[in-house]
């Protein structure tokens, strides 16, 4: 029987995704038993060239080459899946959406003109189809294994679109904002991370970004009650999944436009050569 | 025997008895903050002296409640209710095999062991009626872990500030469903439990309890207690499941849309609350399968999914879904009313969203 061929591609991102598949330690085995993993850089040097059945893809597509080598992914692989909050919402990188580009590349480079990027770090979804997502920073490794296996047998996989509230009732969690007024977006971000910070006492940060219902307007009217500013709430919604809706509207919320002055003066030398951002 | 008196000896002594009895003694406890029902072999496991405020959104206890320090009943509710040990988040129904070319099903057993619940309120007990209607006929699986139930009540002596069990008819007395209730009394200074049978299998153990004939006195601070509790301020008016049937296309529901999270804890916390999707998992070696039921809601768009999209489109209309069912259609599918004036759902909206409220603002015409 011919196996079903793997493919793992990253693009901006951090590979921690990536690692989670290494991280099924003897599930791996399995794994690739029952697939032949053609691509897999983390893991091996050696690459199969495609098509492939699945391709798992880490990553923001923030560079020109970045948005030109996700088309042929796409080309060549029947099944595409975005992986991780990167991926799926443009991830951290995904915060420079915000700001003017030519003012983030010259705060941060030295010689920001050699910097080939794109104005905006976007998820895949923005560039190409996308079969399924997997969310997350970085994704779970039991929802991982239930795409695979759900692929491999053909079946829908069972992937919360639904709050971490349900997520959190369902282990038995008390909820920490109506029991300890603890700021929390479990209200408005999706289930799968197996209630991670909930269970410990903290509130959801959303790494698993919006859920399908989402209504941050009315959670936010809560959070300003238990006394975070606007400026907060903005700051916490523009953290892993920022650039990816709902979560983008209250991102740009009390948001200063211009970046702290620049301690060593590259943005105004900056100025001067022009840059090579693309739109 | 129409009742007992028993001290906390006593009470401790039921709680062993009914440990040696092969029952699982769960109670309430502190767990996270919360009164929570959880495994108990000691009367000191017990949040003594423990209250609870609640109002929308908010969850609080207190250490000193007004009684003294040592009431075990001083709570109103346990935070999430007994319904997981009736009906449980999740759980396997079946497996299939592929052995040789051919699919070999296995049915899972459902899981009941042998439980005693100890201090249920009476709206608890009048949530398991309602699910007894609605789930026993047509799931042996709820059916048998009903079956292996004990369950002690416990008569409110005060209401949290969510309460609305009187206005429904269903508390704050203990009446029925029960097999042994309990009133805590501290009149006099003695700290002492009026017991009395509610079944056979109660009575059996009233029999054997270590105490004695309750005194007028005793009757007369279960009366108060009941009386006090029964001073609560939330209410439905009387023609809710009415007043719901002829207000669907009433403005207000678009202003609970916005409000509301579609988060889905009140559906959650609710005690009569039944809604399951079923799902399959397999393995990655392709051989075997489990369907699993999982608990869902009517707040998530996949609960009303068909061809085309969800049929309630958006939070506006799964709220009225929700509201309209418990209050009014319930009565029409099950003979009963859906809602037990417990307050959950009131107290565990992460933005306080009150039923209560709700049906009021219906009651002004548009």
């Amino acid at each position: 029987m011919n196996r079903p061929r793997l493919a793992i591609w990253k693009f901006s991102s951090c590979d921690g995704c990536q690692l989670m598949l290494l991280d099924l330690e003897e599930e791996l085995l399995a794994l690739a038993e029952r697939v032949g993993i053609a691509r897999f850089l983390e893991a091996s040097r050696r690459v199969a060239p495609g098509p492939y059945d699945i391709s798992l893809v880490e990553g923001a597509v923030s560079t020109p080459e970045q948005a030109a080598q996700v088309e042929r992914i796409r080309a060549e692989s029947k099944v595409l899946v975005a992986i991780g909050a990167c991926a799926t919402a443009g991830g951290i990188q995904g915060v420079r959406n915000f700001l003017d580009f030519d003012q983030v590349a010259g705060y941060v480079y030295p010689q920001p003109e050699v910097i080939d990027s794109l104005a905006r770090a976007t998820p895949v979804s923005e560039h190409v189809e996308v079969d399924y997502e997997l969310h997350g920073c970085p994704i779970e490794k039991g929802q991982l294994m239930e795409l695979v296996s759900a692929l491999l047998a053909g079946r829908r996989p069972d992937l919360p679109a639904y709050a971490q509230c349900q997520e959190c009732k369902a282990a038995g969690t008390p909820c920490v904002m109506v029991s300890r007024s603890e700021p929390c977006l479990g209200p408005v971000t999706r289930a799968g991370c197996g209630n991670r910070c909930p269970s410990v006492g903290r509130g959801c940060y959303g790494c698993f970004g919006p859920a399908e219902e989402a209504n941050p307007a009315a959670l936010n009217q809560q959070l300003s009650a238990l006394g975070m500013s606007e400026a907060e709430i903005g700051r916490w919604y523009r953290l892993y999944n920022a650039w990816v809706e709902p979560f983008r509207k209250q991102g740009g919320v009390g948001l200063k436009p211009d970046l702290p002055r620049d301690p060593v003066g590259r943005a105004s030398a900056r100025q001067q050569t022009a840059s090579k951002s693309h739109e | 025997m129409k009742a007992r008196l028993i001290d906390k000896s006593g009470l401790q002594w039921l709680l062993d008895r009914l440990g040696s009895q092969g029952y699982e003694v769960l109670a309430p406890c502190l767990e996270n903050g919360v009164v929570e029902a959880g495994p108990v072999t000691s009367l000191e496991e017990l949040p003594a002296g423990v209250e609870e405020e609640t109002e929308a959104g908010r969850y609080r206890l207190r250490f000193d409640g007004k009684e003294g320090t040592d009431l075990l009943f001083s709570h109103a509710l346990t935070a999430m209710g007994w319904q997981r040990f009736l009906h449980p988040s999740s759980e396997p129904l079946w497996r299939a095999e592929l052995r040789g070319g051919a699919l070999e099903i296995q049915p899972l057993p459902a899981e009941a062991p042998r439980r005693a619940l100890v201090g249920l309120r009476a709206c608890d007990l009048a949530a398991i009626s309602i699910q007894d209607r609605v789930l026993a006929q047509n799931d042996p699986r709820y059916a048998r872990r009903r079956e292996n139930l004990f369950l002690v009540a416990v008569n409110c002596g005060r209401a949290a500030a969510t309460c609305f069990c009187h206005a429904m008819g269903t508390g704050p007395e203990v009446k029925q469903g029960h097999d042994l209730v309990l009133t805590e009394l501290v009149g006099g200074g003695a700290h002492r439990f009026l017991v009395e049978a509610g079944s056979e299998a109660g009575a059996g153990m009233l029999q054997a309890l270590p105490g004695r004939e309750p005194e007028a006195d005793d009757w007369e601070e279960k009366r108060a207690r009941i009386e006090a509790a029964s001073r609560q301020r939330r209410r439905l008016p009387e023609d809710t499941g009415d007043l719901l049937a002829s207000s669907l296309d009433h403005p207000h529901w678009e202003k609970v849309g916005e409000r509301c999270l579609a988060c889905g804890n009140c559906t959650s916390v609710c005690p009569t609350c039944f809604c399951s999707r079923m799902v399959e998992r397999t393995g990655l070696d392709g051989q075997q399968a489990t369907h699993w039921r999982l608990r869902d809601s009517c707040f998530d768009s996949e609960h009303s999914y068909l061809h085309g999209g969800p049929v309630r489109r958006d939070r506006a209309a799964r709220y009225r879904q929700w509201l309209t069912h418990k209050l009014h259609h319930w009565q029409a599918q099950f003979g009963t009313t859906g809602c037990t004036g417990c307050g959950r759902c009131i107290t565990w909206c992460p933005v306080g969203i009150d039923l209560t409220e709700e049906v009021a603002a219906l009651e002004v015409a548009a």
